[in-house]
């Protein structure tokens, strides 16, 4: 039996290995020099240049405009009749996570989501070819304070380091409402529910967690004036991994992206902010942003939210498509993010909903899915439009990309290719080759002895913060 | 009223208001207006229309509960006397009691219908049904979808119907008159794979939730009656442009009747286009359930012993079929002779009998290639008029679909690939291989109701991946109308069908266009929502 489970393991990585590594062959397609010539180039903040050229150098955008020149040996790419954009910026998403929630205690501000990412998670290669560059990988919604995200670049096919956003600000997880509260868990007789049950009780986890976090920075700074009077033989307070990621966001030095739907409660944290001198960077979900828009702009939160995803729980019942363009009206950092494998692979069609529901301009539009989200999560200065000096994250798509007639052909990270369309048909027949020659050396199959095969997976599950209704899954 | 002037429109200021003087009543009086409601459905056809006599026959037959819930639909027992023809004698105390708690019953429902206007829909006008009238939509791009388009069309609305369509229309006296001039005219879509009115809330609001009844094998339940017609889900859906819908019960094996709906009226009777349009069968799956919460924690499970327990449950749908088919021999023995012994009757083989005769449309959910491959198997063996709902492992097997003719509504577009090594864009391109195949086909959401309204955006993304924009079109409008069997009264502009159009700034499937004016069933239908109500009520707050 043990051999037979060895067997099976090593089945299936030899079923899954080669294929991603074929995929992933190509992708990651280096070259020092690269011009993407004569394309519309929605540069984001200069506007939309026509029949112009990008060049880039060294993983960074070295030139935007006409008639660029690059050296004999650069990579071209004809791009006539195609549109440059910058890679798409996805601000809520817990693709490559390995577990997302660490649901056990209310404040999970010790578990991190750098500690299981998964770089073969072949979501990621879906959403490249999404024309997505970018993810902010968040902890679960299970906890009022959850775990710390990580931000990262889809280097699909390269080892797990390369794909850290270098100086990306810090962030944590917040929860507010019916997750945190545990509303959909079964009631277990006799099983301790985990506090708290009530919105009371996660406003008062929270403001208790930042009273400690308060008094745990007064000891170190206590303890660190008294180390530079020249204090001798002090003894260093005791480390506390939960408070420490406070502290941060009480310096200052760590983002807040808070899960929320319900107005109440986002007034609540910006009180609670308020009071203890921190800022929300984000508020995610925010689906009721829009009736206390003006509070989240006064307070200099941003808001990151579904185009139109609405009704799946109670909670989410006032949601409206018009959220994004209320929030943005009043002067809200507003970004369209996915909480989804599945729709983080066409954000380009979420975001071109706030120009169907709330008229939001065509350049108001691509920023929430651009610079927006590069500034909620301290990476403007890197990513999020197309201009010199800029990291070179670019996808070229075959029309405009808030059509939903639009494709991505090439999809560019730090110069490098990672995902292209013609290179993508072009596996496709050796794929399917080796896949037969995989089905063949399966010991199981009929006729052949050996165990019994396993009943396939069902569809992999998209990951997001809720556990929805699936109508259509009998 | 324009649409226009329903999109400027306040909150506050509701239909029930608007209709009220003249032919609906007073405000605030539900019983009045519940008394004119009644008066109006008497003088609407639109009841008979929808529930053909065979229907209203083969309900009062053999099920009496339902007798108390046909008369309400009808409005009136009058009616429902008009057209029960072979009524049996026990049920006459049906009739009376259905007769009696009638009144009641309306004034309960407009109560609940009052209530619902704070929680579910905040205006009147999405629950009463808009008049029916005549109309001319004129200067219009008319894409009728039965020949090539037309450019400063004009179409006809009367009656409910489409009268004419052309370059020059003879314009009834009267017509109120829309100049579409920029603007494009549509034929409604439809979404054939939806659980429309029977799902508020998923999650968290089990009381909003009536698409699985308890049990395995439930051919008599009937989507139909559970559609709550003052769902947020409908009006949010059809000012997006889906005008019908395809309402699917979704538990154990046999799940239920499907209905399809127009997406507007005040019961589920001036809804029906046709209440009891086709059986629902979960076809037994060969793979482990996905997709949802904590499926990576189930336990491996050995495949034969899957496929032994599917087969189990295909023996079960099998043998009430047998049971439903020797029921209705029995039946019909017993009304050339009744000398014969008389046999019970049982409304649960009787609600399978026009399916097993092949009668009417049976939808087998399936979607891997093993499972669409038994089901049409199953179909074949059972002689049922197949169709395969979900499907997204057809592109797979397009020769045997192809060469059975069995329709797919496909419902994967927009879902993640079945498979880690399927190409990533497998389901976005699964529609194009189908129609390459000549494989008949239309693209569903699935989803229950809250995001049926994205449908011409599936249909958009199918487009992106190698099917026709006019295709594309089709695959939401003319395709579900004839797979459903309803293309002569639904997806085109053609002179006859149904009123259900879309007038638009742009391509119907593109995501910036607007929708500017809607039809449903001849009634203009104001584009209001509980969305754009919401947003009117929050959008300027400073």
């Amino acid at each position: 039996m043990r051999k037979f489970i060895a067997f099976l393991i090593l089945f299936s990585f030899a079923l899954t290995l080669p294929l991603s590594q074929a995929l992933a062959q190509k992708a990651g397609d280096k070259a020092d020099e690269t011009l993407i010539r004569n394309a519309t180039v929605l540069t984001i903040t200069h506007g939309t240049l026509q029949d112009a050229d990008v060049l880039i150098r060294k993983g960074k955008i070295a030139g935007v405009g006409k008639n660029l020149k690059a050296s004999a040996n650069a990579r071209v790419i004809d791009a006539t009749g195609k549109y440059v954009m910058p890679g798409i910026i996805d601000c809520h998403s817990h693709s490559m996570l390995d577990a997302i929630n660490e649901g056990s205690v209310a404040v999970s501000s010790m578990a991190h989501t750098r500690d299981v990412l998964n770089p073969t998670d072949v979501d990621l290669y879906r959403e490249l070819a999404g024309g997505v560059t970018t993810l902010n990988l968040l902890h679960g919604s299970a906890n009022p304070i959850g775990g710390l995200n990580t931000v990262v670049k889809i280097k699909y096919g390269r080892p797990v380091d390369e794909f850290i956003f270098p100086g990306a600000m810090p962030g944590i997880k917040f929860a507010l409402g019916e997750n945190p509260k545990r509303s959909s868990n079964p009631v277990i007789p006799g099983v301790q529910r985990r506090y708290p049950v009530t919105r009371m009780g996660v406003e008062e986890v929270i403001r208790d967690a930042f009273t400690r976090a308060r008094d745990y920075k007064k000891a170190w700074d206590e303890y660190n004036a008294a180390v530079k009077r020249g204090d001798k033989n002090l003894i260093p307070p005791r480390r506390d991994l939960q408070l420490e990621p406070l502290v941060e966001v009480l310096e200052g030095k760590r983002y807040v992206h808070s899960h929320c739907y319900r107005a109440d409660e986002i007034l609540m944290l910006i009180n609670i902010a308020n009071e203890f001198g921190f800022k929300v960077k984000t508020f995610q979900h925010v689906l009721e942003g829009y009736k206390v828009a003006k509070e989240i702009a006064r307070h200099g939160a941003g808001g990151s939210t579904f185009a139109d995803f609405w009704g799946y729980k109670i909670e989410a019942y006032d949601a409206i498509p018009y959220n994004t363009a209320i929030m943005t009206r009043a002067g809200v950092v507003v970004s369209v993010n996915s909480d989804s494998d599945e729709r983080a692979r066409r954000l380009n069609v979420e975001a071109a909903k706030a120009m169907r529901y709330g008229n939001l301009s065509e350049e108001e539009t691509l920023k929430l899915i651009t610079i927006n989200p590069a500034i909620q999560l301290g990476i403007q200065e890197r990513v999020g439009s197309i201009e010199v000096g800029k990291d070179a994250d670019l996808a070229i798509w075959n029309g405009h990309p808030l059509s939903v007639y639009a494709r991505v052909d090439t999809t560019i990270i730090d110069g490098d290719i990672f995902f292209d369309r013609q290179q993508d048909l072009a596996r496709r027949s050796e794929l399917e080759k080796e896949r037969a020659q995989l089905e063949q050396a399966e010991p199981n199959r009929p006729g052949t002895g050996g165990g019994t095969p396993r009943t396939p997976r069902g569809r992999r599950p998209s990951t997001d913060d809720d556990d929805l209704w699936q109508g259509d899954e009998p | 009223m324009t649409g226009r002037d329903a999109e400027t429109r306040g909150p506050g200021d509701t239909e029930i208001k608007r209709m009220g003087d003249g032919e609906m009543g007073r405000q605030g009086d539900l019983v009045e207006i519940s008394r004119a409601v009644i008066a109006a459905t008497k003088t609407e056809e639109r009841g008979q229309a929808a529930l053909p006599d065979h229907e209203l026959i083969r309900v009062e037959r053999f099920s009496p509960p339902l007798n108390a819930f046909q008369s309400d639909l009808c409005g009136t027992s009058e009616n429902a006397s008009q057209v029960r023809k072979g009524g049996l004698p026990p049920l006459e105390l049906g009739m009376r009691t259905a007769r009696m708690i009638l009144p009641l019953a309306t004034i309960l429902l407009f109560l609940t219908a009052a209530a619902a206007q704070q929680i579910g829909n905040p205006t009147a006008q999405q629950g009463v049904t808009p008049p029916r009238g005549a109309f001319v939509i004129r200067n219009a791009h008319i894409v009728t979808l039965n020949g090539p388009d037309i450019e400063n069309g004009s179409v006809v609305i009367r009656d409910g119907k489409i009268e004419a369509v052309g370059v020059t229309v003879n314009v009834p006296s009267g017509a109120q008159t829309i100049d579409a001039r920029g603007l494009s005219v549509y034929p409604g879509m439809m979404d054939a794979g939806t659980a429309m009115g029977l799902v508020e809330v998923g999650q968290g609001a089990a009381g909003t939730v009536d698409t699985a009844e308890l049990g395995d094998l439930n051919p008599n339940a009937k989507a139909i009656i559970a559609i709550n017609p003052h769902s947020a889900h409908i009006a949010v859906t059809r000012v997006d442009g889906v005008t019908s819908a395809v309402s699917l019960p979704t538990g154990g094996l046999i799940s239920g009747q499907a209905a399809i709906i127009n997406l507007v009226g005040t019961t589920p009777q001036e809804m029906a286009v046709v209440p009891y349009a086709a059986l629902v069968i979960n076809f037994p799956r060969t793979a482990r359930r996905g997709g949802e919460f904590g499926a990576e924690q189930q336990p491996d499970v050995d495949l034969n012993a899957t496929l032994t327990a599917n087969e189990r449950q295909i023996d079960q749908i099998r043998k009430m079929m047998r049971d439903a088919l020797a029921y209705g021999l029995a039946q019909d023995a017993f009304a050339k002779d009744t000398s014969l012994p008389r046999p019970d009757q049982n409304i649960v083989l009787e609600a399978l009998v026009p399916y097993v005769r092949g009668e009417r449309p049976v939808i087998l959910r399936a979607d891997r290639e093993a499972e669409i491959r038994g089901a049409i198997k199953f179909a074949e063996e059972m002689k049922l008029k197949p169709i395969i709902l979900g499907g997204d492992d057809a592109w797979k097997i397009t020769a045997l679909l192809k060469e059975k003719d069995v329709p797919v509504i496909l419902t994967g577009i927009q879902s993640l690939p079945l498979r880690e090594d399927d190409a990533y864009d497998t389901l976005y391109e699964a529609a194009a291989k189908l129609k390459a195949a000549g494989v008949r086909f239309c693209i569903s959401t699935g989803n229950s109701g809250s995001d049926v309204r994205t449908l011409p955006f599936h249909a958009g993304l199918a487009a992106a991946f190698g099917l026709s924009k006019d295709e594309a079109l089709k695959a939401v409008t003319l395709y579900p109308a004839q797979i459903m069997g309803v293309a002569d009264r639904l997806g085109t502009i053609e002179i006859g069908k149904l009123a259900n159009l879309v007038v638009t700034d742009g391509d119907l499937l593109e995501v910036r266009t607007h929708v500017r004016y809607l039809f449903i069933d001849g009634r203009q239908v104001p584009l209001t929502s509980r969305h754009t109500q919401l947003n009117d009520a929050f959008k300027d707050r400073r």
